[in-house]
């Protein structure tokens, strides 16, 4: 048993090096570039600090920092909430009633081609520039539209052989629903969903822009560049990415967790 | 035949698709009695998928009326009364087999411990146990339609409608199919139609075969198959299952069915 289990483990680790090696070499290759490279090119500081003063600055800054990370997340998070949930629900009764969807739609992709950021200081007159609801309903906006049009997508994409097995069990559309087509638009609004928590970050963050608390990342990053702490700046910078980074992951191992019938899923698994 | 005891009497079906459009099905006259194993053949446009569908309440008819079990086809449907399946197994890819099969008694309402009995009688009458806890995309083609025959006989529908079942399958497993399928036919005793494009595939199956043409689709001919029952792998070298086979042919030909697709050619 023993004699075999270990050229399995064996092989596992050096796929596993395989796999990640390459990765492992061109993260080491880009903080290398940053550290020593850049500087030695003569890139000046409020250009691109070096990483380890970025590092050092993050270190001198960590609790305001991550305070204001917790601050523009919980931003982000509910207008990310608030905008799939909203998106969903549309979806459902745009699918429900199909001439209702099919008038609605073309305003809809119309819509999604608006820059939504540029609302971003109209928010702040409906809410306040102080209310995190103007960050919150940007980052929403910037949700709602693909999550909506995936999830749409997805309700309808059914095969009509799938619909005929469910009318020859004379089941109710709230069954189809149920049954065959929010199912069927799981694979869809995950997708979504992964751009969505992306979007949600970036407009949080751009929301804080134009005015916030001042603990809120994104306010933090104008002031420090505006008092030429571009180190304190990138650190904040760093910050907003991993917690992106973080939320997409979190949103990523649902889909796993959720879908774990689906090709996509099943490709990745050993 | 009585015709009480018809399960499915179809009179003067037509059907039009679109305005003034083309003409599906006409002049439809068809009784199919209880117990009978009923194949629809014609080329492609001969309407014989419509004419499942009609049956099973999922296409209407222009004109003409049809009962199944005595009743409409609606309310035959909105009952039950028959189980489908088709040519793609259409399985739901979130489900797990025994899930796929036990769908229809789950919105019918049933529990789950009868639910788990009547999914072990299935899975061993389609020969799969064992492969309950398994996805759809983990079984071939031919398993996969088996669970579309188990789902389709879940509810033990009076009545089984089948679109070109094996229509996908290569020709080894379509064979063994087909012998699955007249096993479960005898030992569940439901009346069968059946769709296809296989000459062979029908004579060797059916109680009774329907020809049917294109253009507009139509019956031509009803070819009765006298073989004998239970069938089996000799039949197939019966001299009368080739005089059948002949038979049918030359009723498609006479129909104007030049046009019948080719049978697959064998691959495996």
């Amino acid at each position: 048993m023993s004699t075999l289990a270990q050229p399995l483990v064996q092989g596992r680790t050096s796929r596993r090096l395989r796999k990640w090696g390459p990765v492992a070499i061109v993260f080491g290759i880009g903080i290398a570039l940053w550290q020593w490279v850049l500087p030695a090119l003569g890139i000046e500081r409020y250009l691109l600090p070096p990483l380890s003063d970025v590092l050092q600055a993050f270190w001198e800054n960590r609790s305001e920092l991550l305070r204001g990370g917790w601050i523009t997340f919980k931003e982000a998070l509910g207008g990310f909430v608030l905008g799939c949930s909203v998106a969903f629900g549309s979806a459902l009764v745009l699918a429900r009633w199909r001439p209702l969807g099919s008038a609605l739609m073309p305003y809809m992709i119309a819509a999604n081609a608006v820059p939504i950021v540029a609302f971003a200081p109209i928010t702040n007159a409906w809410f306040g520039t102080l209310s995190p609801w103007s960050k919150v309903v940007i980052a929403a906006v910037l949700c709602f539209f693909p999550v909506l049009v995936n999830t749409l997508r997805g309700l309808t994409s059914v095969r009509p052989e799938s619909l005929e097995l469910m009318r020859s069990y004379a089941a109710p559309q709230r069954v189809v629903f149920a049954r065959v087509r929010i199912p069927n638009s799981l694979p869809f609004v995950f997708s979504a969903l992964k751009i969505a928590s992306v979007l949600a970050m970036i407009g949080a963050v751009v929301g804080d822009y134009f005015g916030g608390s001042t603990e809120a990342l994104g306010v933090q990053i104008v002031s420090s560049v505006s008092l030429a702490q571009y180190e304190t700046a990138w650190a904040a910078i760093l910050v907003a990415s991993f917690i992106g980074i973080g939320f997409y992951a979190v949103v990523a191992l649902a889909e796993r967790l959720v879908l774990g019938w689906h090709p996509s899923i099943r490709a990745g698994v050993e | 035949m009585s015709s009480n005891d018809a399960v499915v009497t179809a009179r003067g079906i037509s059907k039009t698709f679109g305005r003034g459009g083309v003409t599906a099905l006409q002049d439809i006259e068809l009784e199919v009695g209880r117990g009978e194993f009923i194949s629809l053949i014609g080329p492609s446009g001969c309407g014989k998928s419509t004419l499942l569908r009609v049956i099973g309440d999922l296409v209407e008819p222009s004109t003409g009326e049809i009962l199944v079990n005595g009743k409409t086809a609606h309310r035959a449907r909105l009952d039950r009364d028959y189980g489908i399946v088709f040519q793609s197994a259409v399985l739901y890819d979130w489900r797990t087999v025994a899930k796929n099969i036990a769908l229809p008694l789950e919105l019918m309402g049933f529990d789950r411990s009868t639910r788990a009995a009547r999914v072990r009688e299935l899975m061993h009458l389609v020969e799969l146990e064992g492969f309950d806890k398994h996805y759809p995309w983990q079984l071939s083609g031919g398993m996969q339609q088996r669970v579309a025959i188990a789902r389709a006989l879940s509810f033990s529908p009076a009545l089984l409608l089948m679109d070109e079942p094996f229509g996908a399958l290569d020709e080894m497993t379509r064979e063994r199919m087909n012998l699955e399928l007249l096993r479960i036919w005898s030992e569940i005793g439901s009346t069968v139609i059946f769709v296809t494009h296989s000459i062979s595939e029908a004579v060797f199956l059916s109680t009774r075969v329907v020809v049917m043409s294109a253009r507009p689709g139509r019956i031509t001919s009803v070819v009765p198959i006298d073989l004998p029952q239970p069938r089996t792998v000799e039949t197939r070298e019966d001299a009368r299952f080739f005089e059948l086979v002949t038979e049918v042919r030359e009723a498609l030909h006479a129909g104007g069915a030049d046009a019948v697709e080719p049978e697959p050619e064998v691959t495996a």
